[in-house]
């Protein structure tokens, strides 16, 4: 099969190239990585990603690596197929860019600093800090107090339809919502309404039962 | 239609959208933020600029746009054909582009200036450097361009043949660090130095810089 993608269902940047292809509807070969055995540090493995991480992507001959550069090579690669995830618009694109930027500059640090804390170091048997969740918790809220200003003008984050902007932030809600980080959404009631809007899509729900 | 910034001198931020705009040739307006004063802080600014409240701005006619590496893309995009060339068109060359500015955006940026708060901002504010945190992220610093090095011995600069914004979101934090301590890790591998040392040299980034010292 022409696309691979190399990986781990418990990892957000997994995740994250996965609800893309889900999204466009691609058929995909899925090679699972076995992380506890450290198959990402083989040399193998860091011929497809040179620090060792998941995931990796093929699509024929090119090779990838960072979840938001597969997602948006997908996006452009495949206008045609399933859901549109960028906008031709150069304008209106550049709005969705700024988003796109949101998410991986802000939201991704704490939400993903509380995802590791809440809901990873229980599972990996770990003790949860406290401290770095208090932390955290008041920096996420700050961000999520301008989504709840955003998502009160627009749709969706980039505009009026759902886009990458939106779809990155998916790995990390699901985490979060499995945890008390919950009731920082709830509490804000567009980005609840956001948040359940975009988890409750069928590409989603593929993308993490498949 | 008129170009502006609205940004801070010493900003790497405000500087990454102005070495954008200066290899684009592009005219453009600069407003400064007086980020001392809390400008940027204000209602007015929160509001109508950047709702979180930091530089630089970005405005094109009616489009106003944040976060510095979302207006580097639309300034690329939008003006194609002025000046450098900052995009590859082709799919699968822009895809390799990308993946080099994320590593940018997810690795380098959060390491390097991480390490230019601790040894350069943190004096010039009259608090104290925590030797500890330099010391954890020298040491993360190292493996992150060990696979730098590898990777401009294979392609002249990161993001392919040629100068992309790939290459060129890396400028205000390196220009920091090179003149730290730092610099000896990329120093220590030749094709790092000479990509470096590229880099900061090209006419619109020396313009960017200059500024500093007006």
């Amino acid at each position: 099969m022409a696309i691979k993608l190399y990986g781990t269902a418990a990892s957000t940047a997994t995740l994250r190239a996965k609800a893309c292809l889900a999204e466009k509807g691609l058929d995909y070969e899925f090679v699972n990585v076995n992380m506890s055995n450290k198959e990402h540090k083989t040399p193998e493995f860091l011929s497809r990603n040179p620090f060792g991480q998941v995931p990796a992507f093929e699509d024929g001959d090119l090779k990838l690596f960072e979840s938001r550069a597969i997602t948006q090579y997908l996006a452009h690669a495949y206008p045609d197929n399933g859901t549109n995830l960028i906008i031709h618009d150069p304008k209106k694109m550049a709005i969705v860019g700024v988003w796109i930027e949101v998410e991986s500059q802000k939201f991704d640090q704490f939400g993903s600093k509380l995802a590791w804390e809440l809901a990873y170091k229980p599972m990996f048997g770990l003790t949860t800090d406290d401290a770095a969740v208090e932390e955290n918790e008041k920096k996420l809220e700050q961000v999520l107090d301008v989504y709840e200003s955003r998502l009160s003008e627009s749709k969706y984050l980039g505009g009026d339809c759902f886009t990458l902007a939106d779809l990155h932030h998916l790995p990390v809600l699901k985490f979060l919502f499995g945890t008390k980080a919950k009731r920082l959404f709830d509490a804000r009631p567009h980005v609840s309404a956001w948040a359940a809007d975009i988890q409750s899509r069928p590409a989603w729900v593929k993308a993490i039962t498949a | 239609m008129a170009l502006k910034v609205h940004g801070t001198v010493g900003s790497p931020a405000t500087f990454r959208a102005l070495a954008a705009l200066h290899e684009k040739d592009l005219d453009f307006e600069f407003i400064p933020v007086n980020l001392s004063a809390k400008e940027h802080k204000s209602p007015q600014f929160l509001a109508h600029k950047n709702p979180f409240g930091q530089v630089p701005v970005f405005e094109h006619g009616d489009l106003k746009l944040f976060e510095s590496r979302a207006i580097t893309k639309y300034v690329a995009e939008a003006f194609a054909d002025k000046g450098t060339s900052l995009i590859h068109k082709d799919p699968k060359k822009s895809a390799i582009q990308t993946v080099w500015t994320e590593v940018e955006a997810q690795k380098f940026d959060p390491t390097v200036a991480k390490l230019g708060w601790e040894i350069v901002l943190k004096p010039k504010f009259g608090m104290t450097t925590d030797e500890a945190v330099v010391a954890e992220f020298e040491k993360k610093l190292e493996p992150l361009l060990d696979v730098y090095e590898k990777r401009l011995t294979e392609s002249k600069y990161l993001g392919g043949d040629s100068f992309t914004l790939a290459d060129l979101h890396h400028l205000p934090t390196l220009q920091g660090i090179m003149g730290t301590k730092v610099k000896s890790q990329f120093d220590a591998r030749p094709h790092v130095s000479a990509w470096a040392s590229d880099i900061l040299s090209r006419p619109a980034w020396v313009k960017v810089a200059s500024m500093l010292t007006k």
